[in-house]
């Protein structure tokens, strides 16, 4: 065995070891999922018109109707829930196994993650827009027959979206091996569309209203009506960082003398600037590692309990409820 | 030992950063808030609606960013539950439908059950497009939408009577994590409707610095990553308790989610500054070493 | 045909939305091409999938060096599409019960929520949560004090870390009031709504530039690169 194998084998017992270790000592267990069943159309004459969905519950609504009535049927332990906290776990563990090296189970992850994501992108579309846009455009008497019933009466077959279903379809060609100038067309169309949106919009919003927003006052008053200093100052500061990046941004004159000089104010507020954006990124960083261990730690193992799901539990467990 | 440090395995700093968010995590620390100004305006746009006016909120965001937002999104839906707004959820990221559906159950299901679909609330749902969605629904929404989430038409949703378009929303929020989201919002609605469409936001780090050029003109109010969500969450808490507006008592530890958050964060922040300081005071003193050889 | 219908259809999409921009009348006409434009955005879904499993069965068919992560990838794909086009274990909406497939894909414990749920998301959220770790690193390593300019992005990323949680206001609340904008929660604000406030301004005026004139290049059939260099 490589030095490398013995590293992933000790991590190994040692994680197995402290969830075994977790499990043992916790009297409640770890990692399980309660459900809450709700009857669907519980008066319909036809049987077939009835069903149970099963909510999401926590163990703490569990608890309190057991406690209630130890024979009741409306909380339930999910055994498929509770396998999907336990992968979940897993998969979150693999991810984070990349820290240390990479390593197939990452690489198991990863591969996961591109097939399922690129599958939940390809739904949502398909549901979401070309069902009710295009196949209900087209055909709305099909997509009422079949996934959308509740599609309005008024909806008529509106023969003008077989363009964009020839353009779908044109675009899909690009996957064939030979015509990848079909695709080109709704590319262009695409390409088209986009460019006539940003072109406007980039020089309404900010090119014309920035430099709008940046026309203020430099001389300031403050509420009582007196000169203010600060609030001034404040003012000169943004018009004179605007103007100086500005200049250092222009390429056309050789950055010499007070041009050079200009453009070298302007070169420190970028730098303010992008020092802030990293200390933002920072931020936003960290809490997104927060979540994923406060769901290793909450969910999963249930050291901690922040909302309450399981708080009834260890009551009832101590025989006060 | 300069070597040592110089030459560091950077599985040593990795390390660090998870026991910075782990521990605070695990002993569940908390700080307190002080809500910035950006953050107050946030609230008091909200605060000047009256019970019934209509707010749209976007979500544009995923669970890549849900550290960041989803306290804000759970924020914000329960402050317009308080304040009764007709609210119209919709999403331009295709996961953000998902997001939706979580905070409705999240909250209005589990907090404020007497509010009825339809009527309190509906979801649009996600359509394609980016901001092309936007400058549809700018002008006239039954283009793209037919039908809600749920495949109910549009027509007979008791809310959308007289909804054309988003001009006749009184406010609008839009969570944030990226393109399409709060720019393409400010670019493409409020820019072009600037009487009609009233934008604030909530959005990632990330984001915050490159939005701050629209504020206050075309983006009045901003809650900047964890920070602002905690910082709203204790607007809303302080405003509103530990009660729904129906005076039941409501399940409070999912709206500190945020405050809770800025635990680990402040660990980790003090922990970034260390490192950088660190690092610094290896290379003047290899620079100094150099020099000497 | 193969180039300059490609360079008309983009030419009159792009100055049909300009138009449509300016003209009351003509707004209709943007409204109906950009309809056009979002549904081939969700076709476009599709052309990754399919691409994407194209990439992947040619991996694995040539059995190229970690072919078997491309098996995984292809069967995760599969079946995630499979069970949320078939809409399978979702029941019928609970207004049309009648209506076999009237329910919603997403709908709480069917698979395809399942797998949202408990592989997507947790995968999706971890991935984008190791950027702390590297973040952390590049602090230690790359962040260096080396000239003026260093500094000042250095100090303003000091500023903010602390200005942003509660340890710079617990550090600074100290200071006199003659100095009190110098207190870390004050002066963060004061950094961005001031000096990150033009700095973006004038990077956000730059690219509106830049963007508006690729734009109308393209729009004008001078920069046609979208169209690929081959005649294939």
């Amino acid at each position: 065995m490589n030095s490398s194998n013995r590293l992933w084998l000790i991590l190994f017992i040692i994680g197995a070891v402290l969830v075994a270790g977790r499990m043992i000592m916790s009297s409640n267990g770890m990692g399980k999922a309660y459900v809450q069943a709700v009857p669907v159309n519980p008066d319909a004459e036809n049987e077939d018109h009835k069903w149970t969905i099963y909510e999401q519950a926590s163990l703490t609504d569990y608890n309190k109707s057991v406690l209630a009535d130890p024979n009741q049927t409306e909380y339930l332990f999910s055994m498929s829930r509770t396998l999907g906290v336990w992968f979940a776990a897993l998969m979150t563990i693999f991810v984070l196994s990349f820290l240390i090296r990479d390593n197939p189970f990452y690489k198991f992850a990863e591969a996961v993650f591109v097939g399922i994501s690129a599958a939940y992108w390809m739904v949502v579309g398909f549901w979401s827009t070309v069902v009710p846009n295009l196949i209900g455009k087209i055909s709305p008497d099909l997509v009422r027959n079949w996934a959308l019933p509740g599609l309005g009466q008024d909806e008529h077959s509106e023969l003008l979206y077989l363009i964009p279903l020839a353009l779908g379809l044109m675009l899909l060609w690009r996957l064939s091996p030979k015509g990848g100038w079909i695709s080109r067309w709704p590319m262009a169309f695409i390409i088209g569309v986009f460019c006539g949106l940003r072109l406007i919009t980039f020089i309404h919003a900010d090119f014309l209203s920035q430099i709008r927003n940046g026309i203020v006052p430099l001389w300031v008053e403050d509420s009582t009506g007196a000169f203010s200093f600060w609030l001034s100052l404040r003012s000169v500061f943004l018009i004179v960082g605007v103007l100086s990046c500005l200049v250092y941004f222009f390429f056309s004159f050789e950055h010499k003398g007070i041009v050079g000089k200009t453009a070298k104010l302007g070169i420190w507020f970028m730098m303010i600037t992008f020092g802030a954006a990293f200390g933002y990124t920072v931020m936003g960083r960290i809490a997104l590692l927060a979540i994923r261990l406060e769901f290793l730690f909450d969910d999963w193992l249930w050291l901690i309990d922040p909302t309450d799901k399981r708080v009834e539990a260890v009551v009832s467990m101590l025989g006060l409820f | 030992m300069l070597d040592f440090l110089k030459n560091l395995d950077r599985r040593w700093i990795f390390l660090l950063m998870l026991l910075s968010v782990a521990i605070p995590i695990l002993l569940q620390a908390q700080f307190p808030e002080t809500p910035s100004e950006l953050s107050q305006v946030v609230f008091e746009e909200l605060e000047k609606l009256e019970e019934g006016d209509k707010i749209l909120l976007a979500f544009d965001f995923d669970p890549a960013s849900e550290g960041e937002l989803g306290p804000m999104a759970t924020a914000f839906v329960r402050h317009c539950c308080e304040k009764k707004l007709k609210m119209y959820f919709m999403a331009l990221w295709p996961v953000g439908e998902q997001m939706i559906v979580d905070n409705i159950n999240r909250v209005i299901k589990a907090d404020f059950p007497h509010l009825v679909y339809g009527t309190d609330y509906m979801n649009l749902g996600f359509k394609a497009g980016n901001e092309g969605v936007i400058k549809v629904v700018i002008t006239d929404m039954r283009q793209l939408y037919t039908t809600d989430a749920d495949g109910t038409a549009i027509d007979q949703i008791e809310m959308m009577q007289g909804v054309d378009n988003i001009k006749a929303m009184d406010l609008m929020i839009n969570i944030s994590a990226g393109y399409p989201g709060t720019k393409e919002w400010v670019q493409y609605a409020v820019t072009r409707y600037p009487d009609k469409i009233r934008l604030v936001a909530g959005c990632t780090g990330v984001q915050a610095p490159l939005l701050y050029p629209y504020i206050p003109q075309q983006l009045p109010g901003l809650l900047a990553a964890i920070k602002g969500a905690a910082e709203y969450e204790k607007l809303v808490m302080d405003k509103y308790g530990e009660r729904n507006a129906e005076g039941e008592i409501i399940e409070p530890g999912k709206y500190f989610e945020g405050r809770r958050r800025m635990g680990p964060q402040l660990v980790a922040h003090v922990l970034m500054v260390l490192l950088i300081v660190a690092g610094n005071i290896i290379f003047i003193a290899d620079r100094r070493r150099e020099k000497r050889q | 045909m193969k180039r300059n219908i490609p360079l008309l259809i983009a030419m009159i999409a792009g100055f049909v939305m300009i138009v449509a921009y300016f003209i009351p009348y003509t707004e209709t006409w943007g409204d109906t091409v950009i309809v056009w434009f979002d549904i081939l955005a969700a076709i476009a879904f599709v052309l990754g999938g399919g691409n994407l499993l194209k990439v992947h069965l040619k991996k694995a068919s040539d059995q190229v060096p970690g072919w078997g992560y491309s098996v995984v990838t292809i069967i995760a794909f599969v079946v995630m599409l499979g069970v949320g086009l078939g809409k399978i274990g979702v029941n019928p909406a609970a207004k049309y019960p009648e209506f076999a497939w009237s329910g919603s894909y997403r709908e709480v414990g069917a698979p395809f929520w399942w797998l949202y749920e408990y592989v997507f998301k947790p995968l999706q959220a971890t991935i984008f949560a190791m950027l702390a770790f590297y973040v952390a690193s590049a602090a230690f390593r790359a962040f260096r004090a080396k000239n003026f300019e260093a500094i000042l992005l250095l100090a303003t990323a000091f500023i903010i870390l602390l200005g942003r949680t509660a340890a710079g206001p617990a550090l600074t609340s100290w200071f006199p009031d003659s100095i009190e904008g110098l207190e870390a929660d004050k002066l963060t604000e004061y950094l961005m709504t001031v000096f990150n406030t033009a700095g973006n301004r004038a990077i956000m005026i730059g690219i509106a530039l830049g963007t508006a004139s690729v734009s109308l290049k393209i729009l004008l059939g001078v920069e046609r690169s979208y169209l690929g260099s081959g005649e294939e």
